[in-house]
């Protein structure tokens, strides 16, 4: 008995070491940027680099841009490459293979070598879209390609889609509400951990939007850093609290509809 | 075509690679009938079903519902209910949303409240309306089956699909959830295509069973007939057990075992042949000159089951009611007769 409560405790410390060994290598930082973004006279903590955030014309553009960006971006993922995984998975899974291939590209190509590769591809689009750094979705989009394709992918393959699919058109129900009402409802979880790493990683890519010339949240707080340090760390902190807080949201959309359910079933007994 | 025939599958065709599933397949469904169709994996059944729901494409071949050629027509418009060999609930969804799902992509027009109204009738049918804000998760195998049934039946459709429905549960759910499918179909009067590769299944529920084998429907017909008088060897080997006992046909009659035993059309009907005998058409006595020694008895709660090594070495296996379990020890020398119903002798 006094073996096993000691090695209970042992794992116990352990786990609670590695915890905390982690916890620091992630929050040390967060807690330096927000103390350098708040330092102000000697021995006093202050506001006026957070303060100064709307005050750069160019940074609240940016931070517009860029959010645009991540929306743009996620509606191409649920709109594009979601119907589409689905339609490959469903009706053509020996083109999986490749696709897996096409997708996981873009890690493989350094983003200096994307931007060689796509400015000529850039200048046509400047005829045709205009030179709003709106184009830059496109190719956005193809590099958050092998991570929303990941999570989707591993959604897709934790479900009998097949079954499901069948199950939904003897029911009576078309390829598009099939995949609307059935399909996406069940890989949600992977759909939202690809939007929420897609948003990551809009908001923080810099080297595409800078060597294109475009202004965007990272590129100007790049710019603001070599101006001045403590608004730029703020902007870099307000950015990954964003991140967190949609991380925070991402467990809890399941909850909710479960809990309405629950919700009406009592309001119905208390109707009675 | 007759106002009595649901369900018309003519010459279906179907080929996988170098696999022929369907070959030239055809099958009538009365009203309100249950036919199972049966036979070992790969035999075409459930390429069958599926051709029948829409799920799966046909190289030829024409499908009728109520004189309805429906070959072409998408799964979505075929008004099927289908239960599947895996669990098929939708995880998302409650048991109650579930049975709706069907009523609110057919019927857009029918209000809220009539269609739980309705779905809450069916979750009552299969005895689940206490399970109704359950979620799949939360429901056995057992349960899940049948609020699939539920699901399926909710729609009205023209007919219903059981794709091994019961091929996931263990033995005890099988026999309980196969006795209440049929309870429900004769309940609901509604026509059913039962896919299956487990015998008793078959026979236990169908009003007509269907035996496949590489794509083509050997003989189909009522379970005793099936069992009692089949078609080829292979209908008599697949369905149930026999013993193969060699003997010489001549005028419709079989001679083994010193008798004289008539064989069912389609048999060999001249010269040196294997007569399959059922295990319960072998009975055993002491009274007369022994042509047999008992090798082993395995007592088998409602049966017995004997094994016997013939005088000329081969063995066979009898099968008697289990109060006959003292009467015979292993190594008794016995009198083997064959009940004189007619057997399926089938080449050398």
């Amino acid at each position: 008995m006094g073996q096993i409560m000691k090695n209970i405790t042992r794992v116990s410390i352990w786990r609670w070491t590695i915890i905390a060994f982690v916890g620091a290598y992630l929050l040390i930082p967060v807690f330096a940027m927000l103390e350098f973004s708040t330092r102000g006279a000697p021995g006093e903590r202050s506001t006026e680099a957070w303060l100064a955030i709307p005050t750069f014309p160019k940074l609240l553009s940016s931070i517009s841009t860029s959010l645009q960006l991540a929306f743009i971006v996620i509606f191409l993922v649920v709109f594009v490459l979601v119907p589409t995984m689905i339609w490959v998975h469903l009706r053509l899974p020996n083109l999986r293979r490749y696709m897996e291939l096409v997708c996981l590209l873009p890690l493989t190509i350094p983003a200096i070598v994307i931007v060689v590769g796509i400015a000529p591809t850039y200048r046509a689009l400047y005829q045709v879209f205009g030179s709003s750094p709106l184009t830059l979705s496109f190719v956005y989009f193809v590099l958050i390609l092998p991570y929303s394709y990941r999570s989707i992918s591993a959604s897709l393959l934790s479900i009998d889609s097949h079954t499901l699919s069948e199950a939904s058109r003897s029911l009576g129900a078309s390829t598009i509400r099939m995949i609307s009402g059935v399909i996406v409802p069940n890989i949600k979880v992977g759909i939202m951990s690809g939007a929420v790493i897609s948003i990551a990683l809009v908001l923080g890519e810099f080297t595409i939007s800078n060597l294109l010339n475009f202004e965007t949240m990272q590129v100007v707080i790049n710019l603001l850093g070599k101006r001045d340090a403590a608004t730029s760390v703020a902007v870099s902190l307000a950015a990954l609290v964003f991140a967190f807080i949609l991380l925070a949201i991402l467990p809890t959309a399941n909850k909710t509809r479960s809990s309405k359910l629950k919700t009406k079933r009592k309001v119905e007994a208390a109707t009675k | 075509m007759s106002q009595d025939i649901e369900v018309k599958l003519i010459g279906l065709s179907k080929t996988f690679g170098e696999v022929r599933a369907l070959n030239n397949f055809s099958l009538e469904m009365k009203k309100g009938e249950m036919v199972a169709l049966l036979g070992p994996s790969g035999c075409g059944k459930t390429t069958a079903l599926r051709a029948l729901a829409g799920l799966q494409a046909l190289d030829s071949g024409k499908i009728f519902i109520h004189d309805e050629d429906i070959t072409d027509l998408p799964t979505s418009k075929r008004n099927m209910g289908m239960v599947f060999q895996s669990y098929s609930l939708f995880p998302h969804m409650s048991a109650l949303e579930n049975v709706e799902y069907g009523l609110k992509m057919r019927f857009r027009k029918v209000s809220s409240t009539d269609r739980e109204k309705r779905s809450k009738e069916l979750l009552d049918l299969v005895d689940l309306a206490s399970h109704m804000d359950h979620y799949p998760h939360q429901l056995s195998g057992g349960q899940q089956q049948r609020i699939a049934l539920a699901r399926a039946l909710a729609i009205s459709p023209n007919v219903l699909l059981l794709d091994e429905p019961l091929s996931a549960l263990d033995a005890r759910v099988r026999s309980q959830l196969r006795d209440e499918i049929r309870r429900i179909q004769l309940e609901v009067g509604i026509t059913t295509l039962f896919v299956t590769h487990d015998q008793e299944e078959a026979l236990g529920v169908a009003d007509r069973v269907g035996v496949m084998k590489k794509g083509v429907l050997e003989q189909i017909a009522a379970p005793a007939e099936l069992y009692d008088r089949p078609a080829t060897s292979f209908v008599a080997e697949f369905v149930g057990l026999t013993n193969p006992i060699e003997g010489e046909v001549r005028n419709g009659r079989i001679g083994i075992l010193g008798q004289d035993i008539e064989v069912l059309p389609g048999s060999v009907t001249l010269g040196k042949a294997i007569a399959l005998i059922r295990p319960e058409s072998i009975s055993l006595s002491k009274d007369s000159l022994p042509t047999a020694q008992v090798v082993s008895v395995s007592f088998l709660g409602s049966m017995l089951r004997v094994v016997l090594k013939l005088d000329g070495g081969s063995l066979i296996t009898s099968q008697l009611p289990s109060s006959e379990n003292l009467n015979y020890q292993v190594g008794e020398k016995v009198s083997v007769r064959i009940v004189p119903a007619p057997v399926f002798a089938k080449a050398l």
